[in-house]
Order: structure tokens, then sequence, then C-alpha cells
């Protein structure tokens, strides 16, 4: 690794869950999981901005 | 020459038809519906701010060439920016395909907005396929030789080759970049057009 | 003008409401902004997976055997590629849909004669080789069904192959000049020659690596490899990356039939799931025009959520 590589490689083999024939690497599965927890994030947290929105109204 | 003839010129007509339909105040508003609060509205923008970066850091890939970041320190982080742009691209159009889909976003005459979302997707996932192929390493050997048996299958094979590097290559730099900018930018302006999607009538499930 | 009656799935109301102050450019550039810091972050922090290529030098290197097994498989035509059928071959009409033949349809546009274009021209191209062209010309001057007898021959010893002194021995009886020339092509592979061979078909240049990963593919070395990093079909390996990588995790859809009946044991498999996927596709492309479809966004109620401001207003 250079001056600019990778701080945390992720090089080494990755880790796997398996659960029937599910089978997904824990890295596939944070991705898939942040999604999720994003999505329900944006739709359940306050948006700024609201009491300007509503003088405008 | 009489007005008429200036009328029927096609230049003419592009530009008041254009103009018509997408007057500068639509291209570039400055308001827009009280009802756009909400977090979930920022993943288009994401999703565009991310094809910016895909685009932007596969340039600086394309200055050295396809192989330039086996080799050099700086390619390979190049050639990381451009991975991880790809990943926040996905996941923000992905979130944000969540969030049309649960505002009925086709309503009130957006179905073509929502079918170039949908190809746009499309397309973006086969523009990410031959970019996995075309990395030159065990990856590219293995995803192009595993899935040649799904695209030969579809008789696709026959003209689509996955294992000709030259070909993938040329169709991830240049056909699948120009096919998505293009697709986004429709899909972009028919936003603007239409506008963004009002709420469901209050007493919709009600009068159901 | 006459209204038609008001469908909430497919109409929208027209917006009577307030219109709130919107700075469309400032938006796109924070956006650029934060997505440009996150994706050098991610990158600093994590960079990107780059196994290196095998080769056929490396693969002879490192398991000669199975290199010299999948040799005769190329000549016996129990590969992979030499039974594919179109668009390499026509040895096997290939996967089908239902009475569809697709791929035989579309025909052979990609050629691939694993005998000549894997084992005798690359080795024809080899200089320097005398006792190697007498062998040539011994196979070339036989006739078919010796050549087949040779092979056939040399397919019963190749279970139980060794690899001596840096040679490849079978225990063949009757198999004319079969096994120097596996043999050969093992030596050849070793010094990095038949990398060359095998892509310099069309002269100088190449862009196009379609017959030495033919090849690569039909061994059991690759295979291994791709196991071990979870690669394979059966292990959602579409979806997946090597080392600890997130991969194309938007392919699960995709993957995810591949690992259930029927598909897990239908030899149609590929197109199966393709036609599976392209009806899927299309559902969500015209999902405005479904009815059903298109009310569970309403029936759902989580745009009560995202518009909660405008109907608590």
């Amino acid at each position: 690794m250079g001056w600019i590589g990778s701080i945390i490689p992720l090089d080494n083999l990755g880790h796997y869950l398996h659960w029937h024939f599910i089978l997904i690497s824990v890295s596939n599965l944070i991705v898939i999981g942040l999604m999720i927890v994003t999505f329900v994030a944006a739709l359940l947290l306050p948006f700024p901005g609201r009491s300007r929105r509503k003088e405008n109204q | 020459m009489s007005t008429t003839e200036i009328d029927r010129q096609w230049t003419t007509r592009l530009r008041r038809r254009a103009a018509g339909k997408l007057p500068p105040e639509k291209l570039l508003p400055d308001t827009q519906p009280a009802y756009v609060s909400s977090w979930i509205y920022v993943f288009g923008v994401t999703t565009l701010a991310a094809l910016v970066v895909v685009i932007v850091s596969g340039c600086i890939l394309a200055l050295e060439g396809p192989q330039w970041w086996h080799s050099s320190n700086i390619g390979h982080f190049v050639n990381s920016t451009h991975l991880w742009s790809v990943e926040i691209f996905f996941f923000a159009m992905i979130v944000h395909l969540w969030g049309k889909f649960f505002m009925g976003a086709w309503r009130g005459g957006r179905t073509l907005t929502w079918m170039t979302g949908c190809v746009t997707f499309f397309a973006s996932i086969l523009a990410g396929f031959t970019g996995y192929v075309s990395q030159t390493n065990f990856d590219s050997q293995w995803i192009s030789t595993q899935s040649k048996d799904g695209i030969n299958a579809t008789g696709g094979g026959s003209f689509f080759n996955v294992l000709n590097l030259g070909q993938m290559l040329m169709w991830h730099i240049v056909i699948l970049p120009i096919a998505a900018i293009a697709l986004t930018g429709m899909h972009v302006l028919l936003v603007r057009i239409k506008g963004v999607v009002p709420p469901f009538e209050k007493d919709t499930e009600i009068a159901r | 003008m006459s209204k038609k009656a008001f469908r909430p799935d497919v109409d929208a109301p027209e917006w009577r409401g307030g219109y709130s102050p919107y700075d469309i450019i400032k938006e796109g550039t924070i956006a650029i902004v934060i997505v440009g810091l996150l994706t050098i972050l991610l990158a600093t922090f994590f960079g990107s997976p780059d196994e290196r290529a095998i080769t056929m030098k490396i693969w002879s290197n490192a398991d000669p055997i199975d290199f010299a097994q999948t040799a005769i498989s190329e000549m016996n035509g129990s590969s992979t590629t030499a039974g594919y059928g179109a668009p390499y071959n026509t040895a096997s009409d290939g996967v089908q849909l239902g009475p569809l033949k697709i791929a035989k349809f579309m025909g052979v546009t990609i050629p691939i004669n694993t005998v000549k274009d894997f084992i005798i021209n690359p080795l024809k191209s080899w200089p320097n080789q005398p006792a190697l062209n007498q062998d040539l010309a011994t196979w070339s001057s036989a006739s078919s069904s010796t050549q087949s007898g040779w092979v056939a021959d040399y397919t019963k010893a190749a279970p139980n192959l060794k690899f001596v002194n840096g040679h490849i021995v079978a225990q063949t009886t009757n198999a004319g000049p079969v096994p120097a020339l596996i043999d050969d092509l093992t030596q050849m592979a070793q010094s990095g020659a038949l990398d060359q061979a095998l892509v310099t078909g069309n002269g100088f240049y190449t862009t196009n690596y379609t017959k030495p990963l033919m090849f690569l593919a039909d061994s059991g070395y690759l295979a291994n490899l791709a196991d071990k990093q979870h690669l394979t079909g059966s292990q959602w390996g579409m979806m997946n990356e090597t080392g600890q990588y997130p991969g194309q995790a938007w392919l699960w859809l995709y993957t995810f039939w591949y690992q259930i009946p029927p598909f897990t044991t239908s030899s149609n498999a590929d197109i199966l799931v393709f036609a599976v996927m392209a009806v899927l596709s299309m559902a969500l492309l015209f999902l405005p025009l479904i009815p059903g479809l298109r009310s569970i966004p309403r029936k759902s109620r989580v745009y009560r959520l995202i518009w909660r401001e405008h109907y608590q207003g």
C-alpha cells in the first residue's frame, strides 16, 4: 500500500453469514441494512426549515 | 422573407415548443410547493451528485488508460473513488426509487418520468457490469466467464461478447455513459416540466 | 369541460397551496461537495480490491495436473467450452426457454474449436521445438478415428496423471503423440508462451480475450479460487466482491433466483432466471399502468409520513 492507499484495506477473505439458502457477505448486509435505515430515517427525521415554510403559505 | 416562413422553420418551431414546455422559471425554479419538505427528497439530487463524481473519477482513469490503476498508487486511489462513488450512486438511486414508489410519483401525467427513471436504473446496472468486466484483474476474469452463460442464454451473447475486453471497455466508457447521461437528462427535464408530484388528497383512502 | 372520475392512483390533485423558496443550484452544489467528500473518505479508508488476473502461466505452475486434465478435456470434447453450443460451436443446443432455442437460433458467431484453438495451433506457434513438430506432424497425418482413439486412451489415464521432474506423466498404452502434446502444452503454459499464443490470433494487437478466458474457465483452478471468495453462482456470487468489499448488492434479486428451486436444478436456469427478471423489470417499468400494484403506495399510507406536515396543516 502506498501513501494514498487504504487505511483499512478490505482485501482479506470476507466474512459471510449463512442461513438456509441465504448466503450474504457482511459488507453487502451492511450496505443493504444502511439503505433501509437511511430510508426509514429519511421518512421519520424532521426536515429543517419547517417554520419558514409555514410563514410562506 | 415573410413572418410565416420564419414561423414554419424547424428551428423556430423547436425553440417555441421548448420555451413553452420548459420556460426558464421551470427549468431553474426559485420556489417549490410547500409539501416538498422531507429528507426523502434529497436522494434524487444525491444520485445526480454521485453520477457527477462517477463521471469525473472515470474521466481521470481514462486519462491514463485501463491498466494504469494496477501499477500506480494514485491510479489505485482514483479507482477507489470510482468504486465508492458507484456504491453511493446505486445506494441513493435505490432509496430514491423507494421514496418515489411510496409517493405514487407517477400520478398526474408523470408516467414517463417514472419510466425514464426505471430505464436509467437498468442502464446503470449494465454500465456497472461492463465496468466490473473491464477491470483487467481476477474479478473481471471471473465475472465475465460466469455472466457469459446468462447473456448467451438470451441470444445476446452472439453480438455482446463479455469476454471481449475491447468491446466491454467501449460500452463502459462510451455507449453506456452517453445512454446514462441522456436518460438522466430526460428524467430531470421531465421532473422540471411536470413538477414534483402533489400529495394524495386528504380523504383519498376514506373515499375508496 | 366534463371531468372524468378522479382516479387517485393515476391522477394527482392540482396544488393550490403555498410555495417556499428553493435554491436548486445551491442544493446541487452542496450535494456534489458532500458526495465528493464522502467518496474520498471511503476511498481513503477502504481502498478498492484488485486481485491480480490469473494467467495460463500462473495456473499451469500452481496446478499442472489440473491444467493437463483441462487440456485433454478440450481434446476429447468433455470441457464446458467444447460442449457449449452457440455462440461458440454446434456441439449442443444450449439452454432453451420452453421450445425456444434462442442461442442456437442466433448461430455460431464466435467460433471456437477447442482442439485447434486451444491445443494444436498454440503448439504450432511455439518456435524451435523439433520433437514437438514431429508429434504435430504425426497428429495431423492421422485419420480422425485414429486421433479419437489416442485421445480416448489418454482420457482413461487422465484421472491419474502425475507431475514428475517438471513433466506430465500419463499411464497410457496407445495414445500416439497425445501424451507428448499435452506435456508440451503444459511446458509452454508454464513458460508463459501459451498466454501470448492464445491471444495473438489476430496479429500484433489484441483487445479480445475470449479464447484464453474460455480455456481458463474450463479449469478447476479458477473455480476453486472463486469458491474461496464466495463468488460462484450458488453462493450468490453475482452480488459478491473479492475480499471484504461490498459488491453489486443491487443484483440481489437476480442472484436470488439461482438459489431456489426450480432454478437450482434446471439446466435452463440461465434463461429462466433471465425471463423472470425481464418480467419483473417490465412490471417495475410499467407499474403506473398496472391496477392493483399502483395502489400499493396509497394503501400502504407511507406517504402520510412523507407529507405529514401537509396533512397536519
